[in-house]
């Protein structure tokens, strides 16, 4: 990560009428991470995505993308900016090809050149063995990744994504976010929106998670499981051996010990805390049967923070 | 405050590619034979009536475009229904058609304004109706040599050139208003039976409707009445009702050019005749001066629904 923003906003607000879609919300995305943005459907995240690209006009506030204001200049925004917008549609009686040529006049790719950039994006997203096949003939999957297609043959520097992995079956999930990967790898700023949590954490650098039009928590996913969970990692350990919860509870980073079953713990930690406690049941002379560790889950932090959030806000605070 | 670059960006990739759109899609294979039939159908009955008549006529090939063969109605009285079904069928799902697509938010996020979209989808489907149009011109021009056998002066070339254009304005002014419909509903289905709707009363029902409703406005005078003549002011309200119909402008201005004879259109006080020579054939520079306001109207008509379209499409959230 640099220290150059590519995307800012400052209090962007929309409005519709008296409802407030999105609230004085601020962010910075940086040149070259992935930046999620997370919240259940309706909280705001399409509608910043579309001000964002000046689709829509902000009611408030201001963004700025790769220095341009996407009001004043929305071409000069649009030029450098791939969007794959949800629920992509293409023209059906038209092939793979026939779709992305007319995307490339539309960008203003030189006819020369065309042929090439099309048939190398076509390749990148493993679509070109179809490339001369009716789009109405296409998987949802297929339809995604031509649109991941055209955001490679921009040669985009940002690539918006909006809930790319809806309605994809995990084995298209996985393929698709490992054509994301290979976007971050080449140096594009990819920013993504989603409700599905666990596939945001594969991939994000950073996430902001939205409700209700404001942005409520930003940050590493790490970050935020120190934060909002506490500590972030549970490591289960089964193990024989005498007096082992007490030495686990004596480990630093371990914030609590629980003895789920004889012979096997759950602890609580900051961090991962499998090296030490390895340590302390040989220490005990113990036999150690299994270690493992739970990541922190954008789940868990997502769903203990709304809800403490409508429980009482003052547990995320104490948390915090 | 001014937009960044030209708002006509990627007008020419639309049009052209809307235009491939429509010449190779099926609807346009059933408005090619509609055309072909009707321009059959309506011609087969009037050569055999001109036939039977005398050959001295110097206007021979305009009266194919008027002569009304008993069961049938002219030619053009044909076109008149004809030309906005046309319009209507390649114009309504022009926007809504990219919303229930999904393809809107992709287009737009491409380097280009609303404005090529619109303009390129009406630039398309006008060239479309032009070369119907002009194909359907040029069979009429061919029946008329072979069965006739009459080759047609300059002047009835000209005149029947003067038929296309303004067919071709009439077209525009129903291909717009099927656009604005297009942009304000957003399903095709509720857009084409609008604009149905909408060509019926003003075809079939307007007609009907204008005299009564003069009537009521400016009752027959009884005086005039005893006489058994028409009161001027109701003929007056008449004829102006009756003209907020394209379809009547568009029979009018035909009147003037297709038949040179015309001195004026509606009704005419005997001391404006004076001098006059009954059933004289009027110069073309005569003839379209008369037709002059209708094809203004009807130019105006097409750009005021073009306007209005544009208007509410840069107002709407591309969301779908």
């Amino acid at each position: 990560m640099t220290d150059t923003t590519v995307i800012g906003a400052q209090r962007l607000t929309k409005r519709y009428g008296a409802a407030t879609v999105v609230d004085a919300i601020d962010f910075a995305v940086h040149k070259g991470e992935t930046f999620g943005l997370l919240g259940p459907n309706g909280s705001g995240k399409t509608t910043t995505i579309l001000m964002m690209l000046g689709l829509t006009e902000r009611s408030g506030g201001s963004v700025d993308v790769l220095g341009y204001d996407p009001m004043r200049a929305p071409l000069s925004v649009k030029r450098r900016v791939g969007y794959l917008p949800d629920s992509i549609g293409f023209y059906d009686n038209l092939t793979a090809r026939e779709n992305l040529a007319y995307t490339a006049r539309l960008m203003g790719i030189g006819a020369a050149e065309r042929p090439r950039r099309i048939d190398a994006a076509l390749s990148r997203v493993q679509l070109e063995e179809v490339a001369d096949k009716r789009v109405g003939t296409f998987s949802r999957g297929m339809r995604q990744r031509l649109g991941l297609a055209e955001i490679i043959m921009k040669q985009a520097e940002i690539a918006i994504l909006d809930e790319p992995t809806s309605g994809l079956d995990p084995q298209a999930t996985v393929e698709f976010l490992d054509l994301i990967r290979q976007l971050q790898r080449e140096g594009v700023t990819v920013l993504l929106s989603s409700h599905q949590l666990d596939q945001v954490q594969r991939v994000c650098d950073r996430v902001a998670l939205f409700r209700k039009g404001r942005i409520v928590l930003m940050g590493a996913v790490r970050d935020l499981a120190r934060s909002i969970l506490g500590a972030g990692f549970v490591v289960e350990v089964e193990a024989e051996g005498a007096g082992l919860d007490r030495r686990f509870a004596a480990m630093p980073g371990v914030s609590a010990v629980a003895t789920v079953a004889p012979g096997r713990y759950r602890l609580t930690a900051d961090r991962d805390v499998r090296p030490e406690a390895a340590r302390a049941v040989v220490a005990a002379n113990g036999a150690l049967t299994r270690l493992s560790v739970d990541e922190p889950s954008l789940e868990a932090i997502y769903t203990r923070y709304f809800a403490g959030a409508t429980a009482s806000k003052e547990g995320v605070s104490d948390a915090a | 405050m001014r937009r960044e670059g030209s708002p006509w960006q990627g007008l020419g990739t639309v049009v052209l590619k809307e235009l491939a759109d429509n010449l190779s899609s099926a609807r346009m294979r059933v408005l090619e034979w509609l055309v072909v039939l009707t321009a059959v159908a309506a011609l087969y009955g009037a050569i055999g009536q001109l036939r039977e008549q005398t050959a001295e006529d110097p206007f021979l090939l305009l009266r194919l475009f008027t002569a009304a063969p008993a069961p049938l109605p002219s030619f053009v009285s044909i076109l008149g229904f004809l030309v906005p079904l046309m319009a209507i069928g390649l114009g309504f799902d022009a926007i809504n058609g990219e919303y229930s697509r999904r393809t809107l938010s992709r287009l737009l996020a491409q380097p280009i304004y609303r404005d090529a979209l619109m303009a390129g989808k009406f630039l398309a489907g006008l060239t479309t109706l032009a070369i119907s149009l002009t194909c359907m011109w040029l069979l009429v021009l061919g029946l008329a040599l072979l069965f006739l056998g009459v080759p047609p002066s300059g002047e009835e070339i000209a005149r029947s050139l003067v038929f296309l254009i303004v067919a071709v304005i009439y077209g525009g002014v129903w291909l717009a208003l099927a656009m604005l419909l297009s942009v304000i509903f957003r399903s095709p289905a509720t857009a084409a039976l609008v604009a149905l709707g909408i060509w019926l009363l003003l075809t079939l029902i307007w007609p009907m409707l204008a005299p009564a409703l003069a009537g009521i406005i400016a009752p027959a005078d009884p005086r005039y009445a005893a006489l058994g003549l028409p009161t001027p002011q109701t003929m007056e309200w008449q004829q102006m009702l009756a003209r907020l119909s394209p379809n009547d402008l568009f029979g009018e201005a035909m009147l003037a050019v297709l038949s040179p004879s015309t001195r004026a259109l509606g009704a005419v006080f005997l001391e404006q005749l004076q001098g006059a020579i009954l059933g004289s054939p009027l110069p073309l520079g005569q003839s379209l001066l008369i037709a002059w306001p209708q094809i203004v109207a009807l130019a105006a008509l097409t750009v005021m629904l073009f306007v209005a379209a544009y208007v509410v499409f840069q107002r709407q959230e591309v969301r779908a």
